[in-house]
């Protein structure tokens, strides 16, 4: 065995024994509802601020209680759970850390921007075939407020949202990964390498995320061998209408046709004409959420039995954007197979 | 084909991106926005008119039913953001809605309402001019400059 027996290629691992997506749980808000997935969600809370003062306490109530339903569901008490890996999009990941003051589980915070979800699967998934943990719970929030008031304007302020702008999720997704169990399995995982062509527009992140998921995309079919038919669905996280066709080209250019089975989390989950929302959804509860509820009901049902999701992200800050920084992108991808 | 992007320098790889973003990226409705913009636009001013007619009605001299008519409309605009109607509008109507002296209120009022829960010193004070602070500041620049160039140049 070499130094790193897991691993393979350049940025993959792969995981003897598969960890088992024992429950998951997906609560959203009431636009969500009233999107095409609105049936595959746990709860909608039709207000948006879910009783709290504040949208910051509503984003981590829900995350709060996307967790509690998820140990519900697997029969589990904080006690029995050895991490929690959670994330947001909130300065300091404040709705994060107070799921965790009040879970009490050992606590790794988490920042991939909008691929939180997927970095937390990878981590998860390398704790628990590590041997370092039974039962590892993650999850990630967004809500439309409190994104807004932290990359653009106040809510009520009145603009014109550019085509390829997005909407920003409100909702938590939570996941029990464990090493027995039943359920789905995480059998790979891609960690992505920061990618910056050199986009700038923070109105149009499909375009500054596109050549990451497209690097990590690329990058797991060649470290395991695979060919795009192995998968019935390349479902990436938040790259949107314009987006998802930018990184459909780059892998392309790269001799790989993924085209016919790549969607994309931000595009199923809104009717966007009718909800106004653009080039789609964002956020990181965008992939949480349809990856939690969509996602294993589809597995759970037998219509998809391999999946490879890729979570995306792009990091940038209100501040790097003012100072005329690119948006440089992020994409883990993740192997899950129904079992 | 495999190497054929990944060979090439990192800024002729950021040029043919730009070129490709270029291509898949949507055209702003233009015809759409300028119509509902001017639509709007009008309509705002239109209103202003008729209340305007309606302060010079009751006497007031144009100085006065001008700055009553601005009062009149600013108070519009902070009612129709606090029920969370203006953003809907401007996110039709773009310019129509925001260069008015009701987008004005707007972007007043709207982070007045947005910071509330950061508490009144810190919150709303310190913020409100967040948006329309840059605006203030470079009118008065503007005015400024302008009187400094009426009093050397052009002052008889």
């Amino acid at each position: 065995m070499g130094i790193a027996a897991k691993k393979i290629g350049q940025q993959t691992y792969f995981f003897h024994q598969p960890p088992v997506i024992v429950s998951t749980a997906a609560i959203v808000g009431p636009k969500e509802g009233q999107g095409p997935l609105g049936h595959t969600f746990d709860k909608v809370v039709e207000d948006p601020y879910y009783k709290e003062k504040s949208w910051e306490k509503a984003e981590q109530r829900m995350l709060e209680e996307a967790m509690q339903k998820a140990l519900q569901k697997a029969n589990l008490a904080p006690q029995n759970v050895d991490f929690l890996l959670a994330g947001d999009l909130l300065n300091q990941i404040i709705a994060a850390d107070f799921t965790a003051r009040v879970l009490g589980i050992p606590f790794l915070g988490l920042y991939g921007a909008c691929a939180t979800m997927y970095e937390g699967m990878a981590l998860a998934a390398m704790l628990i075939d590590g041997g370092f943990a039974e039962y590892v719970l993650l999850g990630a929030s967004s809500h439309f407020s409190t994104a807004e008031r932290q990359y653009r304007y106040p809510t009520e302020q009145g603009v014109q949202r550019p085509m390829s702008a997005q909407w920003t999720v409100t909702g938590a997704g939570a996941m029990l990964l464990a090493r027995r169990g039943a359920g789905p399995v995480v059998t790979h995982a891609t960690v992505g390498r920061v990618v910056d062509l050199g986009s700038a527009d923070p109105n149009d992140m499909g375009a500054a995320m596109a050549p990451a998921a497209a690097d990590t995309i690329v990058r797991h079919l060649e470290d395991t061998g695979r060919v795009p038919g192995d998968y019935d669905l390349f479902l990436s996280g938040d790259l949107g209408a314009y987006g998802l066709v930018l990184a459909g080209k780059l892998v392309e250019q790269k001799g790989y046709h993924i085209a016919g089975h790549f969607n994309d989390c931000g595009l199923l989950i809104y009717h966007h004409r009718r909800q106004d929302t653009h080039a789609g959804g964002s956020g990181c509860a965008c992939s949480a959420v349809v990856t939690c509820g969509y996602l294993m009901q589809e597995l759970a049902a037998g219509r998809l039995r391999r999946v490879l999701g890729i979570g995306t992200g792009a990091l940038f800050s209100k501040c790097s954007s003012l100072q005329g920084e690119t948006i440089p992108g992020i994409a883990h991808a993740v192997a899950i197979e129904a079992r | 084909m495999t190497t054929h992007w990944d060979s090439l320098p990192g800024e002729m790889q950021k040029r043919l991106y730009r070129e490709l973003v270029n291509q898949v990226r949507p055209r702003p409705p233009v015809l759409r926005n300028v119509g509902a913009a001017f639509a709007v636009g009008g309509l705002i001013a239109v209103l202003g008119q008729l209340i305007q007619n309606f302060f010079l009605a009751r006497g007031l001299t144009l100085l006065d039913a001008g700055a009553a008519t601005a009062a009149t409309l600013v108070f519009l605009a902070a009612l129709f953001t606090g029920l969370g109607l203006y953003d809907e509008l401007a996110r039709f109507a773009g310019a129509g809605a925001i260069v008015p002296i009701t987008g004005f209120a707007n972007s007043m009022v709207a982070p007045a309402m947005e910071y509330r829960t950061e508490g009144l010193v810190l919150g709303v004070g310190a913020r409100l001019f967040t948006i329309a602070g840059p605006v203030l500041v470079f009118g008065i620049f503007t005015a400024w400059a302008a009187a400094l160039l009426y009093h050397f140049f052009l002052r008889p």
